[in-house]
């Protein structure tokens, strides 16, 4: 209470002087004021070795863990066997289910139950049980079946491990039948092709979509803080009797760290394209100019963020109860399709989703601004939008 | 030695600031009911009606047969009919569809002559994770529409068929895969976001001489600090667990002892290695951001909570292994979906009393240091 009221009176102060002060002068032409500015800044944020760190390595560091862990393909699934035929076919059939690396098997048991009690201990995410009798009701064309268990308590990983080994197993059943000449001809034959990714990998899926959120994330940290951190210090009062003017002020503070975000940028698509190998087909013109403006309504946000927040720790808290709905609005890991009706509109006054489209027509779709115009349209809308709000709004905190 | 009258003045104390804080107290119940919300409502893997364009050159009795039992699965849902594979490229671009059946000329031809008769589903790749399941639904329906073609009036079965069964999740859906797990997550937040405060809180205000001034042992000032913490976290795991019993129909099916034995060790290490960050960092800023990076984030991405850590790189799964989050999932989902004991999770309710353990005797060991 006391605090916010020594607040209020102090920038009333400052309001008063920074009017007596602004005078503009005939020599003074506003850029060098904000090139100052931009000057004071960047040497403040790399002053520090720490920030320099914070700044350069922490993306691409998150961008390698990102990329490895969020991941939905399926590969080493935990896989028990009870084989209760234990006859050669029975062996090739586990064999064939291990061969493709999606499946590792990881305990094998004559009694059902220890299939079951590996399942509860969640030591096993799929289990197959082969009857007795396989072999022999394979041979005689009788239609053998065996039985897959999966644990559903992960659900994604679940579908995909129960479709990778029901399709095992049954082309497995059909080259036995074909090998013996027992296989029913024709039939219909299903030829699946994937456009853009065709290991459909999902790597390739979500390393770029890492690159929207690490971008978004590094340009909040740093301009959140920074309104912020002037008013905590004080030195926000000498700014303000200085005869920069609010408009000018946020440029100042918003160059440098755009600047910075854009070396993020390369740096990271390197990263991906390099380390990752994922293939960028696309204009690279599209890709920095989706960059830059989604670069611009970041950190719109970001100061948007600080000019309410009155100390550091509240617009960190502020900064992620803002950084979460963004990510998880935007199709990044969670497909936007399937979202209800409602969601779906509210994902389009998210910056986070139209990045996204650039990132992935870019690197994906080979696409280049020709094609990705509307969403160029609608994130400078976004930034314009956001940056002025955010200096109307820091005019009136300190007017 | 230990006075319970002290430990109960820091934690009315601390209670007392958190009161203060409305961010703080926002992060501590608003948080846990709007991620419910989202990851229950927004957020779903569960692939359904995939839009389909259609590209029937053959158009038969045939051919409309197979497109029929495709729309009738519930999975896909044809939203173009194209002439020209040409038009196909634009769609999939512009994902308006994604993917598209193609049946060539002479489908019913090769089908009558007992032939092998081909059609192509185009996928569009750059989301893998749907295009993957959408193969899996596709390649199902065209199985057993071969079936029924081929076996028409005859007795004969498939060679070898897979009888699949889902344990636990029957149905498969998201939900009940995301609110065990938002569990650990949300604990995750309160412990990194809220405890990284307190003792920096302390040391930036200057009230830390006061607080070592005062006959307080340094044990009940972890514990006092843990207190209103503790209460915080328990309230939001039920509420959690609550809602996600009656608003989303996630089943319960095993003790809410357990739950709440394994609940609390693991609330006592996180919020221990919060304080423990704190009296490290000294900085509340510092603070807050080492818990994200140390806590928060893990709990998200390293836990299995979302993405499975079989598959990931061996460093990162060795990793894994130290992330408390990890167990604790374990047993969230042990707990609530299978219906498991102590005797399946015995090695997960180790893990936690070795975390609890560390995670105090740190944030102990830490405060030690600076009041002597």
């Amino acid at each position: 209470m006391m605090r916010s009221l020594q607040l209020r009176r102090r920038s009333s102060v400052v309001g008063r002087l920074k009017t007596d002060d602004r005078r503009p002068t005939t020599d003074d032409f506003p850029l060098r004021r904000v090139l100052a500015l931009v000057r004071k800044e960047l040497r403040q944020l790399f002053r520090d070795p720490k920030t320099k760190r914070i700044v350069f390595v922490s993306p691409v560091i998150q961008l390698v863990l990102l990329g490895y862990a969020v991941n939905t393909d399926v590969r080493n699934a935990a896989t028990f066997v009870v084989d209760l035929d234990r006859t050669p076919a029975s062996r090739e059939l586990v064999d064939v289910l291990a061969a493709g690396g999606q499946f590792r098997v990881v305990g094998r048991s004559e009694r059902p139950a220890d299939l079951g009690a590996a399942l509860d201990a969640g030591r096993a995410l799929l289990g197959i049980e082969i009857p007795r009798g396989f072999a022999a009701d394979l041979a005689a064309g009788r239609g053998a079946r065996v039985q897959l268990l999966v644990d559903g308590t992960s659900s994604n990983t679940a579908t995909v491990a129960q479709s990778h080994a029901t399709r095992i197993v049954q082309q497995y059943g059909q080259r036995y039948a074909a090998a013996r000449g027992a296989a029913l001809p024709g039939g219909v034959e299903l030829r699946g092709r994937a456009w853009f990714n065709p290991d459909l990998s999902s790597r390739v899926y979500n390393v770029p979509g890492v690159i929207a959120m690490v971008l978004m994330l590094m340009a909040l940290l740093l301009t959140a803080l920074a309104v912020v951190r002037e008013r905590e210090l004080g030195t926000l009062e000498q700014l303000m009797v200085s005869p920069i003017t609010p408009g000018e002020l946020m440029l100042g503070k918003t160059i440098p760290v755009a600047f910075v975000a854009l070396i993020d940028l390369l740096l990271v698509a390197a990263v991906a394209v390099f380390w990752f190998g994922i293939p960028l087909r696309g204009s690279v013109v599209a890709l920095l100019l989706g960059a830059s403006v989604y670069v611009l309504a970041a950190l719109g946000l970001g100061l948007l963020i600080s000019t309410v927040s009155r100390t550091q720790q509240e617009a960190f808290m502020t900064m992620f109860l803002c950084f979460m709905p963004l990510i998880v609005l935007s199709g990044f890991m969670y497909p936007i399709q399937t979202m209800p009706a409602l969601f779906q509109w509210l994902t389009l006054l998210n910056p986070v989703r139209h990045f996204l489209e650039i990132v992935r027509g870019v690197f994906l779709k080979g696409e280049g601004v020709a094609d990705l115009w509307p969403q160029l349209l609608v994130l400078t809308a976004m930034a314009v939008g956001v940056l002025r709000f955010a200096t109307a709004r820091f005019r009136r905190t300190v007017g | 030695m230990l006075s319970a009258t002290r430990l109960l003045a820091v934690a009315r104390k601390e209670w007392i600031q958190l009161r203060r804080d409305p961010r703080s107290l926002i992060l501590a119940f608003v948080l846990p009911v709007f991620l419910l919300l989202f990851f229950g409502y927004a957020i779903t893997w569960d692939v359904k009606e995939i839009r389909l364009a259609l590209l029937d050159a053959d158009a038969t009795r045939e051919s409309r047969e197979l497109v029929q039992a495709f729309e009738a699965s519930g999975y896909f849902r044809v939203v173009a009919r194209l002439d020209a594979p040409g038009e196909l490229d634009r769609l999939l671009v512009r994902s308006r569809v994604t993917g598209a059946l193609v049946v060539p000329r002479g489908f019913a031809r090769d089908l009558a002559a007992r032939r092998t008769a081909p059609v192509q589903l185009l996928l569009d790749g750059s989301d893998a994770n749907t295009a993957t399941i959408a193969l899996g639904y596709a390649e199902a329906i065209v199985a057993g529409h071969s079936r029924r073609v081929l076996l028409q009036g005859r007795r004969l079965a498939m060679p070898l068929a897979a009888e699949a069964r889902v344990w636990y999740n029957p149905t498969l859906e998201s939900r009940n895969m995301i609110v065990p797990g938002l569990v650990a997550v949300i604990m995750s937040i309160i412990a990194a976001m809220l405890t990284a405060l307190t003792i920096a809180r302390e040391w930036e205000r200057g009230t830390m001489e006061q607080l070592a001034a005062t006959p307080v042992h340094r044990l009940e000032v972890v514990f006092g600090k843990l207190l209103p913490y503790l209460l915080i976290g328990a309230f939001d795991v039920a509420l959690t667990v609550g809602a996600g019993l009656v608003v989303f129909g996630v089943p319960f099916r095993g003790s809410v002892l357990l739950l709440g034995g394994m609940t609390l060790l693991f609330l006592l290490g996180a919020l221990g290695l919060g304080i423990f960050i704190s009296a490290v960092m000294k900085s509340q800023l510092l603070a807050t951001q080492v818990a994200m990076v140390a806590t928060y984030l893990p709990a998200l991405l390293l836990s299995g909570f979302l993405f499975d850590i079989a598959g990931m790189p061996p460093a990162l799964r060795a990793f894994t292994l130290v992330v408390p989050a990890r167990y604790y999932i374990a047993v969230t989902r042990g707990v609530i979906l299978k219906g498991v004991g102590i005797e399946a999770l015995w090695v997960q309710g180790l893990s936690m009393i070795i975390f609890a353990a560390v995670g105090l005797g740190l944030a102990t060991a830490a405060f030690r240091k600076r009041i002597v």
